[in-house]
């Protein structure tokens, strides 16, 4: 449902057919398992048994001298990385300690950490000579919770990291897991909670979780003889993945060229690389072009999960529901090495409310899991359970409604995020309003052990740089070449804006991803930019077009191009001379060459999305089972250029949203082994665990943005685990706190109530 | 994963001597939805797959005054599309709907799930229930054991090198007899058994007694367990609340389970209660003749 007025646009808020549909559907897009390449080697990657251990040697000998293996690597094939940071597009990493993530040098920091890797003639060949690596290890105690990874005592994972405090070290102090502290204030946190009538303080943790992407990492790289490197692969930025490559091999970055495969899924999680660098290696010593797939226990013990937390939020309210102050404690497991999102996770905490006095303290812990990576809104979704709920706590003590309490609180235009920016134009009360009004919330829930919860969310829409180039062709159809990887059907949105622009079908142009070599430097797909960012970038190659269509038809009627202008798709001369976009298209090269456009944008963070979710649960008291009854998401989409493609993202962003809050965890045993990295017992929802998810587009369009787009991709993972604990209190009158809300803890809450 | 030697004998003896012969490197091929699994992983480094698909005896399915017969290679979609299954041996039914999805339905045999004995298989429980024999081939000759015993530990059973499991024998039905299985899941399908639970009632002539019960638990205990007290405090009752509650409590008794990522021992010993109250509930419906309103996971 967009809002009711007629609509401003064309293309844009339609729903054509996607242009990589019939390939996905069909079978015929090509993902980077299906690379074939003559004379390919296989590899795999061995990887650490342990969680935490010394590596004391290791000894190839055995698995060298069998015959088809053609390359063996160890970290001491990698050139030595100082510890340099590095902006990857959404996230900085230290490369020091990217190149030991990606191959481990004297320690192994988590199990499956990879340590060596064997490239052969058949994965079998691979396989068993990866079985005859001989390392030995000494095994050391592993921390693997954040409070426990904080204390003096712990095991020690990294003896270069050292605590930041807004990024400068203090010479005094001693290297801990402890990688960095945040701190954020806003007004006088004492003197607001001095003015409370309620005070609310828990204590909350949440889960590891993977992003659980269906498509496995995966990389093909050669080597080629003259010292260039071609790297096929999945992945969420090409640019980030070539420098990353480049650097971790130590070659010049135009010397990497990669190549976009189709993406089986992301959410943050394909940013870093893992296989391109040890396949580069593999590939160099081999001669040979090398392709390594992960293992699906690979990808959920080695690749980037979203961090455990432990956090205590602190909200005070005077009677009449206003919110006075807020205060948070926040620590993420950075996993393995540092770079969690804590950052943005103290930014998030109350995002959602305009608060006058507010302090938020973070930290980034070192534990023996794998090294975190960004998963759709990074650090958002923790603090909104936190937060969501504690806000639910205090309308149930003071007896009002979740809604109004929201709406009476929430952040707008000019209010100011705890870590300073004020908010330009958003839409964070026009969600809550949506779902207030909604059918779902007025109506009314009946029945034994079921309630009724809502909560709202927060996410940043990243700007950063985009640059696509577009072509005009002779049949009246536009090529148009990009640089953000496709995770999301970004190709059509991207194109609907350039069509829009140009005033021709959205089907008339033809968007492809290109590699590194063949368009201009573009950030990750990530942040919820791509639409936003790309889009202005397309939008601008449109009117470059425009301009260069005027000139060729003033050139064609010999006039000055001053009395011709471009307007709703025709080319508009004088003495009613007029061109469509295709009878110009056609007469083109009468009067030049090619025409094309280009366009690239580099913008700050704009306004950011917002999302109000409502979910009606039924529990099973004697089991502890939570059924999602109803759902119901409402989000500010800024513009909706397509709104099936924000419908699903805001669908997709739920239903894992439902995972976080009732099942899917990292299962640790006391050896810091993860004892469920398969789709078996790390449990994803399927379609039997969630009813249809209803969706309210709300469009308060951002002024950042020619068409108003806001990023929609991230922000509705946020909600979902505070709005569903919300819920089971309402049905049970048990306050969750603690995910994820599986059934055995449910149950057990259940029962001590009793 | 090893090269393997591939052999698809269409006769018992065949396949009996080509077990024989691998002498325990030789694996039976039904479905194959583990073993695939199993020697892809390299869990399983067998010499000889044994495909037993293609033998007659073992894709018998066949109801009769006799009762019962289920040929091991039978997959799971033929049970629970078959009439008299799902009418007077409805367990079977119940657990065939809920292992794995439709793929995996259309290959997956009985036999094969109870051979794995894993103690969370799903079809185990309603064959003990039901009161299974488990007719088996070997060089020595055919034997018969009852489905309670079949397995013996977690991935172990009576089988011996060169055996073969070829069909379940399940007793007719008496007149006002019921059967359910569930199994309690964190997901709704596509999932595992926590605790798993089937029962087999028989009421008198008024439907009013149970004259006779077998329970059968899964993923308590090292193998499917047949709950042999729980089912005699049933035995001369009326169902009531309380007396379910006692054959829950007798039945929660012989539970030993593990604690692992699928939960914790307290909690599915808890489960054992709950899941017996509500499928002896459910096998009593059945037994009444009244239709069973139920959804897997729920």
């Amino acid at each position: 449902m967009a809002t009711g007025e007629k609509r401003k646009y064309k293309v844009i808020g339609t729903r054509p057919l996607r242009h990589d549909g019939v390939d996905k559907l069909t079978g015929r897009a090509q993902y980077g398992a299906d690379i074939r390449l003559t004379g390919m080697l296989h590899g795999v990657v061995l990887r650490s048994p342990h969680a935490h251990a010394k590596i004391k040697s290791i000894d190839t000998s055995a698995a060298a001298a069998l015959p088809g293996v053609r390359a063996i690597c160890t970290s001491a094939d990698f050139p030595d990385q100082v510890g340099r940071i590095v902006e990857l597009g959404e996230g900085a990493v230290n490369m020091r300690h990217l190149s030991a993530n990606v191959m481990a040098h004297d320690k192994a920091l988590y199990k499956g950490h990879a340590v060596a890797a064997v490239a052969a003639d058949s994965i079998h060949i691979a396989e068993e000579a990866a079985k005859l690596i001989k390392i030995d290890y000494e095994p050391l105690p592993p921390v693997m919770e954040v409070l426990g990874a904080m204390r003096d005592d712990a095991p020690l994972l990294n003896d270069d990291v050292r605590m930041t405090e807004m990024g400068t070290v203090k010479p005094e102090t001693k290297p801990s897991n402890v990688a960095a502290k945040f701190l954020f204030t806003k007004g006088d946190v004492t003197a607001g909670f001095a003015k409370a009538d309620i005070i609310i303080e828990r204590e909350f943790r949440t889960a590891t979780v993977h992003q659980g992407y269906i498509e496995p990492h995966n990389a093909t790289v050669l080597w080629n003889a003259d010292g260039k490197v071609t790297v096929w692969m999945s992945t969420q930025g090409t640019f980030t993945a070539r420098q990353q490559t480049a650097e971790l091999v130590g070659i010049a970055v135009s010397d990497v060229k990669v190549v976009p495969m189709e993406i089986g899924g992301g959410f943050g999680g394909k940013i870093s690389v893992y296989l391109p660098p040890v396949a580069a290696i593999l590939s160099r010593k081999s001669g040979k072009p090398v392709q390594i797939q992960m293992e699906r226990a690979a990808v959920f013990e080695a690749t980037g999960p979203t961090p455990g937390s432990f956090m205590r939020v602190k909200v005070g309210a005077t009677r009449d529901g206003k919110i006075v102050a807020g205060e948070a404690w926040i620590a993420f497991e950075a996993g393995a090495f540092p770079g969690s999102p804590i950052a943005p996770g103290c930014m998030c905490v109350f995002s959602c409310y305009d608060i006058p006095d507010a302090r938020v303290e973070g930290y980034d812990v070192c534990v023996n899991k794998p090294r975190s990576n960004a998963y759709r809104a990074p650090g958002s979704t923790q603090v909104a359970f936190a937060m969501e709920t504690v806000v639910d706590e205090i309308c149930e003590k003071l007896g009002v409604d979740a809604a109004e309490f929201r709406i009476k609180n929430g952040a707008k235009e000019g209010t100011r995020r705890v870590d300073g920016p004020v908010y330009h134009r958003i839409g964070m009360i026009e969600t809550v309003e949506a779902i207030r009004d909604s059918e779902h919330y007025q109506s009314k829930l009946t029945g034994p052990n079921r309630g009724r919860g809502i909560a709202t969310g927060f996410w940043f829409n990243a700007g950063l740089k985009s640059a696509v180039v577009a072509t005009v062709n002779l049949d009246g159809t536009v090529s148009l070449i990009e640089g953000s990887t496709d995770i999301g059907g970004s190709r059509t949105g991207i194109a609907m804006q350039l069509a829009e622009t140009l005033g021709i079908a959205a089907e008339a142009v033809k968007p492809q991803v290109a590699d590194t070599d063949s368009i201009g430097y573009t950030d990750v797909t990530g942040g919820s930019r791509v639409t936003f960012a790309t889009g202005i970038a397309a939008v601008e190659a449109a009117k470059e077009i425009q301009k260069q269509m005027v000139e060729r038809a003033a050139l064609l009627w010999e006039v000055d191009s001053a009395s011709v202008k471009y307007e709703d798709g025709k080319v508009i001369g004088p003495a009613e001379k007029s061109f469509s976009f295709a009878e110009l298209a056609a007469k083109i090269h009468e009067v030049g060459g090619a025409v094309i456009g280009h366009g690239t944008s580099s913008s700050a963070e704009q306004g950011g999305a917002f999302g109000t979710h409502c979910v009606d649960v039924e529990v099973d008291p004697d089991t502890g089972k939570v059924q999602i009854l109803r759902y119901t998401i409402a989000q500010d989409a800024g513009t909706a250029i397509h709104p099936s493609y924000v419908e699903g993202q805001m669908q997709g962003g739920v239903v894992q949203g439902i995972g976080w809050a009732l099942n899917e965890e990292y299962f640790y045993d006391d050896k810091g082994v993860m004892r469920n990295a398969t789709f078996l017992d790390y449990r994803i929802p399927t379609c039997y665990d969630v009813p249809m998810i209803e969706t309210i587009i709300v469009e308060v369009p951002d002024p950042a943005h020619p068409y108003g787009v806001r990023g929609v991709g991230e922000v509705p993972i946020c909600p979902p685990p505070a709005a569903i604990a919300n819920a089971i209190h309402a049905a049970v009158g048990v306050r969750m706190r603690d995910l994820p809300m599986s059934p055995p803890k449910v149950c057990a809450a259940v029962m001590q109530k009793k | 994963m090893r090269d393997f030697d591939y052999a698809a004998p269409t006769t018992l003896a065949d396949a009996v001597m080509l077990l024989s012969r691998g002498n325990g490197a030789a694996r039976p091929l039904a479905g194959g939805t583990d073993l695939i699994d199993h020697v892809r992983t390299g869990r399983l480094a067998p010499d000889t797959v044994v495909d037993i698909k293609k033998i007659a005896e073992l894709n018998v399915l066949e109801a009769s005054p006799q009762g019962l017969r289920l040929g091991a290679a039978v997959p799971c979609y033929r049970v629970y599309g078959h009439a008299a299954i799902v009418a007077d041996y409805s367990a079977l039914a119940d657990s065939g709907h809920i292992i794995g999805g439709v793929q995996i339905q259309t290959r997956a045999s009985f036999g094969g799930n109870v051979c794995n004995s894993g103690p969370a298989a799903d079809s185990t429980p309603s064959l003990i229930a039901l009161g299974a024999v488990c007719v088996i081939a070997g060089p020595k000759g055919t034997r018969e054991v009852p489905a309670e015993d079949f397995c013996t530990d977690p991935s172990k059973n009576v089988l011996q090198p060169g055996e073969l499991l070829v069909e379940f024998r399940i007793p007719a039905r008496a007149k006002n007899s019921g059967s359910h299985y569930r199994r309690f899941i964190p997901r709704n399908e596509m999932d595992i058994a926590v605790v798993s639970v089937a029962a087999s009632v028989t009421l008198d002539d008024a439907k009013q007694k149970i004259i006779a019960a077998r329970i059968s638990l899964g993923a308590v205990a090292p193998k499917p367990l047949l709950a042999t007290d729980a089912a005699a405090v049933l035995i001369g009752q009326v169902p009531t609340d309380d007396i379910l509650a006692k054959a829950a409590d007798a039945a929660r008794k012989i539970a030993t389970p593990i604690t692992d990522m699928r939960g914790t021992a307290e909690y599915r010993t808890h489960l054992v209660g709950v899941l017996v109250t509500r499928v002896l509930q459910a096998a009593i419906t059945r037994a009444k003749g009244e239709k069973l309103d139920y959804r897997p996971g729920h």
